[in-house]
């Protein structure tokens, strides 16, 4: 009895090892694969499945997103699904590095000219955007939406008391911060429990010292890391961390807003994210409690993070995916998107109408901007540079060595031309 | 993870008498054999074979996405000794270990000398000490990251006695003496896991330390008094040294657990500003699962691997020796 | 006589001190669980909530339980089956030993002790190839080949207090290895196997780095899920305590009802008596 248990056990086990693979999940449905799970997103990513089922009611659709740790549990997992060849039917991915260096380059993602020539999207994207998600020619993933990530938020009431305006370079920066440190107020909140945030801090520094032609040579290695301009980038940095809340390390990017929309703090940098969590979760009003203006220096730039959907090479259900893109890409499903997850949309054609004052005043700079790809969300270098530029952002935070950031991000540069 | 148990390998009369039979295999002796072998098949090939692809892997030039298994020699290995990060992993993991064994030993003997006097509600203390090792290191880094976080918890307290409330993210390493490329010395932030860590694996030491001493005699505790000893010469004299081998047992048990600690300090506090508080486990999976640095994260593991058995392996033999 | 008394005081004062340390955090992860989001303050922390409220309970059920439930089909079987084979592994190793057997027992052990990170690369590119990768008996599988160190261990001391002669006599009677195993060991060892059930149950509930690896979003076991509660959004630490307090509740509950077992697993093999 016992023994027939065990060998069946045995074989159960081995059993198992052997005819299972057929049950990836590839097959029929339509899986949508995201880290869309906070508030607004979460909200906008089921207004889009709910348009898309109502048009295709034939088509079943999985929401596959992955909790935890603002997208880096997501993107693990995805790397072990395409490794394992067991792609999700379309995933989430930043346009830029994260989608040229990391899947196309790996000769996972299949080209999508017909489908932007299908629905004449050419010109409906932005030409620097397109080039974003383009690798030798061929265009890979359709963009939903758009973040901006050069925003400096400040808190209009700390400012009004003060007497301060909101700076636009860094000289009139560090006059406000000293005004405000003599105040008693942190000029500056910082969060960096991620490290994420400072590099975020940084590569704003970088836009805003280099411009925009030579921040782009940094991440195709024709302006090396220990070029003189760099190295100032760096001392501003060093300079803009001596302004920042001493508990940041403790914080992550939530807690540090809270700084600002509480007034304990007057300003913060971080993408346009936060303007969600102003709004929706603390509850403040555009432009009334707080204000915004491009990083210091970085007028006339925009630093994109944009959000891409593409078609990974292996689905069995290409046409389904492809339909699914249709929408992303459509005003309809754009606008459907965007306003709920506080984005704007990748379109230059979309409906205003829908947005807030933030919004459309974005959507106006959007189309006039200069654009440039963040390094702190992937857009710029691959994921093996990101790792050890926030590595070594997250060292220089506490020991305030230049010259030590320098060397390891010349050292980390050789990930940059694979 | 949890405590694992250390095999103390008894020499019973049974064992004993089967050591005579075993010269030579008979039917009954391949039978057992082909009993466990499903189990020694698993083993040899799911620790030692794949303990074996982890080396190879570590020497390859696996960094990203794509499998790249060409050999490169020790450039990871290289690599990592130069790295800050790991370096401070070495630090921190250093000073964890050294500070959590002391803790787990010192509370957990003397709640055991506490418990062995006979007091009432022994069970109920018992209960209470204990308890905590039936949680996950995540439910306690969760806890114990809300207790300890600097706005809140136990740092209200700490700071009416003006103690610096921001300890627990602290970057100070004492005395920091500069060390290649880190601060050498005991990073402040780690106390804070120590203490998390401690408070979990305490009954471990306690219910181990108990048992030794309820394993005493008490007609030797009886003849000390008798010639007029005092209760504390009794423990030192006497018991104390008796149960110096749980001591041995507990300390590598709890060194290998630390050693390789990575759920309670991923839940508690990553790797912490300025790595802080990272240690091996943390930097294996964040290189490996999130940054795809496979070969590295391979080189981590294989270092971590070589760490335990330094502690593991002269015990494992010693053991065996003592049961023959 | 009073020297005594006072050291008694004393002694059973210094208990209860530690005692209130031990229960702090438990103290703690109570009344925070038990309040609203907005009463959650740094001020309000060590006080008892104005009155009860579930809520926090009620979303971190919700958004715990798929994942609590793929906690129970992890872990009933992968208890079950590594109990089985470590009762066999104890029965041989202790029973019916060979030559080489106690060495193959030694390298059997050092399984137990290695860090998992080792093999976890091989290990995920094993599973993916078998077609187990982020599937619920993958992880069962991992369990139960990595629980054979352990549970054959705590077999075989436990089969060692079962006396020579018993199965001397049987073997004389002409029972083989399989009859002996049925009739006498097996029913020798209901105590064997509930210490390895319980000792086995706490340990895979409580797992975290395969189960963070190896599975992914809906697969994921309690443990990964109640990590991934303080990675989104706002930090919401009413939830996070009530979801730390359900993803503890079965161990906590084998610990209260069956401590005793508990104990002895922890002890088993380390101490004798």
């Amino acid at each position: 009895m016992i023994a027939l248990a065990f060998t069946l056990i045995l074989s159960a086990c081995s059993k198992s090892s052997s005819s299972e693979p057929d049950n990836k999940k590839s097959s029929g449905k339509l899986e949508i694969f995201s880290w869309w799970t906070g508030a607004g997103e979460e909200d906008g990513l089921k207004a889009l499945i709910k348009l898309f089922k109502e048009k295709n009611p034939d088509i079943p659709v999985e929401n596959a997103a992955v909790a935890g740790g603002a997208g880096t549990n997501a993107k693990a997992v995805l790397a072990s699904r395409m490794q394992g060849n067991d792609p999700p039917a379309t995933f989430q991915v930043h346009g830029g590095a994260e989608l040229n260096d990391g899947w196309v380059a790996a000769g996972k993602m299949e080209p999508l000219d017909d489908l932007y020539d299908k629905e004449g999207w050419k010109d409906k994207f932005p030409k620097q955007l397109i080039d974003m998600v383009s690798k030798d020619g061929k265009i890979y993933s359709v963009p939903v939406d758009i973040h901006r990530g050069n925003v400096l938020w400040y808190n209009k009431k700390v400012f009004a008391d003060n007497n301060l305006q909101a700076p636009k370079t860094f000289d009139e920066f560090f006059k406000v911060a000293d005004k405000l440190k003599a105040k008693g107020i942190t000029p500056l909140a910082l969060g960096d429990k991620e490290p994420w945030t400072a590099t975020m801090i940084f590569e704003n520094i970088l836009l805003g010292t280099l411009g925009n032609e030579d921040y782009q040579k940094l991440w195709t290695g024709d302006l090396k890391f220990d070029d003189p301009k760099v190295k100032k980038a760096a001392e501003t940095f060093k300079k803009m961390l001596s302004y920042v809340n001493d508990d940041h390390s403790s914080r992550n990017w939530q807690d540090a807003s809270q700084l600002v929309a509480k007034g304990d703090a007057a300003m913060n940098i971080m993408g346009d994210w936060a303007k969600g969590y102003f709004v929706n979760d603390l509850k403040l009003k555009v432009n009334e409690d707080f204000g915004w203006v491009a990083t210091p220096g970085s007028e006339g730039q925009f630093m994109i993070i944009t959000d891409t959907f593409g078609l990974p090479k292996g689905v069995k259900n290409a046409k389904d995916v492809k339909q699914f893109l249709s929408l992303l890409g459509s005003v309809e499903g754009q606008d459907a998107f965007n306003p709920l997850k506080g984005s704007i949309p990748a379109r230059t054609d979309a409906d205003e109408s829908k947005y807030d004052e933030y919004g459309k005043q974005t959507m106006k700079e959007f189309k006039e901007a200069k654009l440039a790809p963040s390094l702190a969300h992937g857009s710029a270098a691959p994921e093996g540079f990101v790792t050890k530029a926030n590595q070594a952002v997250n060292i220089f935070v506490t020991q305030k060595n230049v010259d030590q950031l320098i060397d390891s991000l010349n050292q980390a540069s050789s990930e940059l031309k694979k | 993870m949890e405590p694992k148990v250390l095999p103390s390998f008894q020499s019973g009369s049974s064992l004993a008498v089967s050591a005579k039979k075993r010269k030579k295999w008979n039917v009954d002796q391949w039978l057992s054999f082909a009993f466990i072998l499903p189990s020694i098949i698993a083993v040899a090939v799911f620790v030692y074979g794949f303990i074996a692809w982890s080396g190879y892997v570590s020497l390859s030039n696996w960094n990203s996405l794509v499998p790249d298994l060409s050999f490169a020699g020790l450039k990871n290995y290289l690599f990592l000794f130069k790295d800050f990060r790991f370096q401070a992993d070495l630090r921190n993991t250093l000073f964890f270990t050294l500070f959590f064994i002391l803790a787990v030993l010192f509370m957990g003997l003397l709640l055991a000398v506490f418990l062995d006097q006979k007091i009432r509600g022994e069970s109920l203390f018992r209960n209470i000490f204990f308890f905590p090792m039936a949680l996950s290191f995540i439910v306690t880094g969760v806890i114990w990251q809300w207790l300890l976080n600097p706005a809140t918890g136990v740092n209200l307290f700490l700071k009416k006695f003006g103690l610096d409330s921001l300890w627990y993210t602290s970057v100070t390493v004492i005395p920091g003496i500069q060390w290649s490329k880190i601060q050498f010395g005991i990073p402040i932030a780690v106390i804070a896991v120590v203490i998390a860590a401690a408070w979990q694996m305490t009954g471990f030491s306690v219910a181990m330390y108990l048992a030794g001493l309820r394993a005493i005699p008490e007609e030797i505790r009886e003849a000390a008094r008798m010639d007029g000893a005092t209760e504390f010469q009794i423990y030192r004299k006497i018991i104390f040294p008796m149960v110096a081998p749980i001591t041995v047992s507990v300390v590598i048990i709890m060194a290998h657990i630390s050693l390789k600690i990575f759920d309670l300090i991923y839940a508690m506090t990553g790797p912490g500003a300025n790595f802080v508080t990272d240690v091996p486990g943390v930097y294996m999976f964040e290189t490996t699962f999130r940054g795809n640095y496979y070969a590295n994260g391979a080189a981590i593991s294989i270092i971590m691997l070589l760490s335990v058995a330094i502690f593991i392996v002269p015990y494992l033999i010693s053991s065996r020796k003592g049961e023959s | 006589m009073a020297i005594r008394t006072v050291s008694r005081t004393i002694l059973y004062l210094l208990l209860i001190l530690l005692s209130l340390f031990y229960l702090m955090p438990v103290y703690v992860m109570l009344i925070t669980s038990l309040k609203p989001l907005d009463q959650i303050s740094l001020s309000e922390m060590w006080q008892l909530p104005h009155s009860l409220d579930f809520s926090s309970y009620q979303l971190a059920f919700e958004k715990l339980a798929p994942n609590f439930m793929n906690s129970i089909y992890l872990v009933i079987p992968a208890t079950l089956l590594s109990a089985l084979l470590g009762s066999l592994n104890g029965y041989v190793l202790s029973k019916w030993k060979f030559r080489g057997s106690d060495w193959i027992f030694t390298a059997l052990l050092f399984g137990m002790f290695i860090p998992y990170q080792s093999i976890l690369i091989p290990l995920i590119q094993f599973l993916r190839e078998a077609g187990l990768y982020n599937t619920i008996p993958g992880l069962i599988f991992v369990h139960v080949v990595y629980g054979i160190p352990i549970t054959t261990l705590m077999f075989r001391n436990f089969y060692a207090s079962i006396p020579e002669e018993m199965i001397e006599s049987a073997k004389i009677d002409g029972a083989g290895i399989f009859k002996i195993y049925q009739h006498i060991i097996i029913p020798l060892s209901i105590t064997g196997f509930v210490v390895v059930g319980i000792w086995q149950f706490t340990n895979i509930w409580n797992e975290f780095l395969f189960a963070v690896t190896i599975t992914t979003s809906s697969q994921q076991p309690i443990m990964v899920a109640l990590q991934n509660l303080s990675g989104s959004q706002i930090v919401q630490w009413n939830v996070q305590m009530a979801g730390a307090l359900l993803a503890a509740l079965p161990t906590l509950l084998v610990y209260i009802f069956l401590g005793k077992f508990f104990v002895k697993g922890l002890l088993a093999g380390s101490v004798k008596g």
